[in-house]
């Protein structure tokens, strides 16, 4: 049984078949990327995965729990992350705050303990701002703690997303095109930080990713996607060399 | 400048961040315990009204400022703390048990009107909201048998433990001044635990407050419901302070009222809830003074650059009758919301910070430092 896995994962709008029976696996501590032209339905799986849309068709299980029906924040308690494809930060916090949002499913205390902050919850902030700070470190993200998201650099949110993410000591972590705005050294440090979050953190990295340096270097198994169907599926030299793939990305 | 050098987890999470802070909500909480004391009844009265309008809106910051839910309904909130304190005492039931009645009763219905208020978003939650108000004002003009209808209900001298507190003495100022002080602290302890970071990312991102695992609508339900409970204590003292209730005091002019407050005072913050509910509360006496004081002036100004006495006269009679037209009030609110939208969206204390920072920074401060950055790549919303 694999850890993750979509059957014939399918998401219609009227007539147009966004994604059309879909269907994949994702090994424990495997990277697998995704890749396709624009508009070939790569976000789509990863809204579908996080039930931001429902699907038409098809199951999610992880492992060996179907997940197809569970409301959206139920899939974060499970154990997936996410990040997004244009950011989602919260623009009008810190980033402090921001990170500590990422750590909102291990909260246990109840509202009228918060409102009076007996010693568990603070006993219980001061636990997730140490998680907070293990991620700022491994993120070399520092010089921000106490700054506001509006004031950053687009490179820096995007970190600071991946460290949200990472926040919520995910199992299994979406990552939408993250190296998409960044320039070649962010990139750099992105890949480094996809395989460290595998080899130290033990995360297992689903990704959709344009740059195919950044794919060739960190994915064990690429899958490449167009009009909504799987093309090839593979290691990244072999999808890469398929002749459906050459003709998607050169219209031959 | 002060630079805080932080050793321990602690340091961010106290509500003191510094030596200073301590020193000057002392002074302040000092000062107003010295206050019944010094000022004058009119001033203490105003007081009063402060406390009041600033416990409301705490209680609106934390649902609009904070979970970024607009409502326009809270003078229904307050009435039904009002009248669930007049009602219940018509049967003796004792101020702590009715004062408690009232939240509770008021954060259930905010709790009820806040599960229709999960499938809408902006000016249809202000539409919701307002006609929330509207039933709420026609049920207590009909409901004889409990609110008296339109004649309204009289509400007997507060008695605390079974000394009777009037209302214009200084214990029922420092019963009110002790609710806003535990609302703020409550509130101020809840922004520093999970709750309130859900209710800052529901605010900022829906989506991206969902795939972390935030139950939206539960938390949305519970701003509603937390709100509302604290708009329902203020209401209990509003009661009293006014000693008679009627439902024509809890009109939309109210609700749009509290909006002031927070807009004014700023929405980030809630010193703003403070700061508004002392522009709002003396704002009344200077238009008042203006409608009382500006015929006069400006005839005496334009008897001194050589009108005539009876152009004079005419002058005066004319701006008379202007102060005194029907809805003057309404529209000097409304060019006061417009204006501190277009000028000062940071609000007083938006202001205030801004002056601190110019202090501070000498001769450096730069008039972009708050400007927010604009942000070109948004991503179309999942609603």
């Amino acid at each position: 049984m694999s850890y993750f896995r979509a059957e014939n994962l399918s998401l219609h709008f009227g007539g147009l078949k966004a994604v059309d029976a879909v269907s994949f696996a994702v090994e424990k501590g495997e990277i697998l990327s995704i890749i396709g032209p624009n508009g070939a339905g790569k976000s789509s799986i990863f809204n579908l995965i996080s039930r931001i849309y429902r699907p038409t068709s098809g199951r999610i299980f992880f492992e060996d729990q179907d997940i197809t029906e569970q409301p959206p924040y139920d899939i974060a308690k499970l154990g997936i992350a996410r990040t997004f494809q244009n950011i989602e930060l919260f623009e009008n916090a810190t980033v402090l705050s921001n990170l500590l949002v990422g750590r909102h499913r291990h909260s246990t205390t109840q509202l009228w303990q918060e409102l009076l902050f007996l010693p568990n919850v603070r006993a219980n902030e001061k636990l997730h701002r140490r998680r907070v700070e293990q991620v700022i470190e491994f993120l070399d993200l520092e010089p921000y703690r106490d700054k506001l998201i509006s004031g950053l650099p687009y490179g820096v949110r995007k970190v600071i997303e991946l460290a949200r993410a990472l926040c919520s000591e995910p199992k299994l972590i979406l990552l939408d095109e993250p190296s998409s705005g960044l320039n070649v050294e962010e990139t750099d440090d992105m890949s480094f930080w996809i395989r460290d979050m595998r080899s130290e953190l033990g995360i297992t990295v689903l990704m959709v990713e344009h740059d195919m340096t950044l794919v060739n270097r960190v994915s064990d198994r690429v899958i490449a996607l167009n009009y909504g169907r799987v093309l090839a599926m593979g290691s990244p030299a072999e999808v890469q060399q398929h002749p459906d793939v050459v003709a998607a990305y050169l219209g031959a | 400048m002060r630079f805080l050098f932080k050793t321990d987890y602690e340091d961010d999470i106290k509500l003191f961040p510094h030596s200073g802070y301590v020193v000057s909500y002392g002074l302040l909480i000092a000062l107003l315990l010295i206050a019944p004391y010094v000022l004058s009844s009119y001033l203490m009265s105003q007081l009063v009204f402060v406390c009041i309008y600033a416990t409301v809106g705490v209680a609106l910051l934390i649902l609009t400022g904070f979970t970024g839910q607009a409502s326009l309904g809270h003078a229904a909130f307050l009435a039904i703390g009002a009248y669930t304190a007049a009602y219940l005492q018509k049967y003796n039931v004792p101020f702590p048990v009715y004062f408690l009645a009232a939240g509770l009763l008021t954060g259930i219905v905010g709790a009820m009107v806040g599960f229709p208020a999960l499938r809408l978003q902006g000016i249809y939650l202000v539409i919701a909201t307002i006609s929330f108000a509207f039933i709420v004002e026609e049920i207590l003009a009909r409901w004889e048998s409990v609110t008296n209808g339109n004649e309204g209900m009289r509400i007997k001298t507060l008695s605390l433990l079974g000394v009777a507190v009037p209302r214009d003495s200084p214990t029922f100022y420092f019963l009110c001044l002790a609710v806003l002080v535990l609302t703020i602290v409550g509130t101020l302890n809840l922004l520093r635990s999970p709750t309130g970071r859900a209710f800052v990312a529901i605010r900022d991102s829906e989506t991206a407050a969902r795939s972390m695992g935030v139950n939206v609508a539960l938390y949305k339900v519970k701003s509603f419901a937390i709100s509302a409970a604290i708009t329902g204590f203020a209401g209990v003292l509003f009661a009293h302070k006014l000693s008679f209730i009627s439902p024509e005091m809890f009109t939309l002019q109210l609700s749009i009222e509290f909006i002031i407050v927070i807009l004014i005072g700023g929405t980030f913050s809630l010193h703003g809830a403070v700061l508004g509910a002392i522009f709002i509360v003396m704002i009344d006496p200077f238009l008042t003074y203006l409608k009382d004081d500006m015929p006069g002036i400006i005839a005496g100004v334009a008897a001194t650059f050589g009108a005539g006495t009876e152009a004079a006269g005419n002058i005066q009679s004319k701006v008379a009758a202007f102060a005194s037209l029907n809805g003057l009030k309404g529209a000097i609110y409304g060019i006061i919301i417009v204006l501190f939208v277009l000028f000062e969206p940071l609000g007083l204390y938006g202001r205030w910070l801004k002056i601190k920072l110019f202090f501070q920074l000498f001769p450096l401060y730069k008039r972009a430092t708050f400007k927010r950055q604009k942000i070109y790549v948004k991503s179309e919303r999942n609603r």
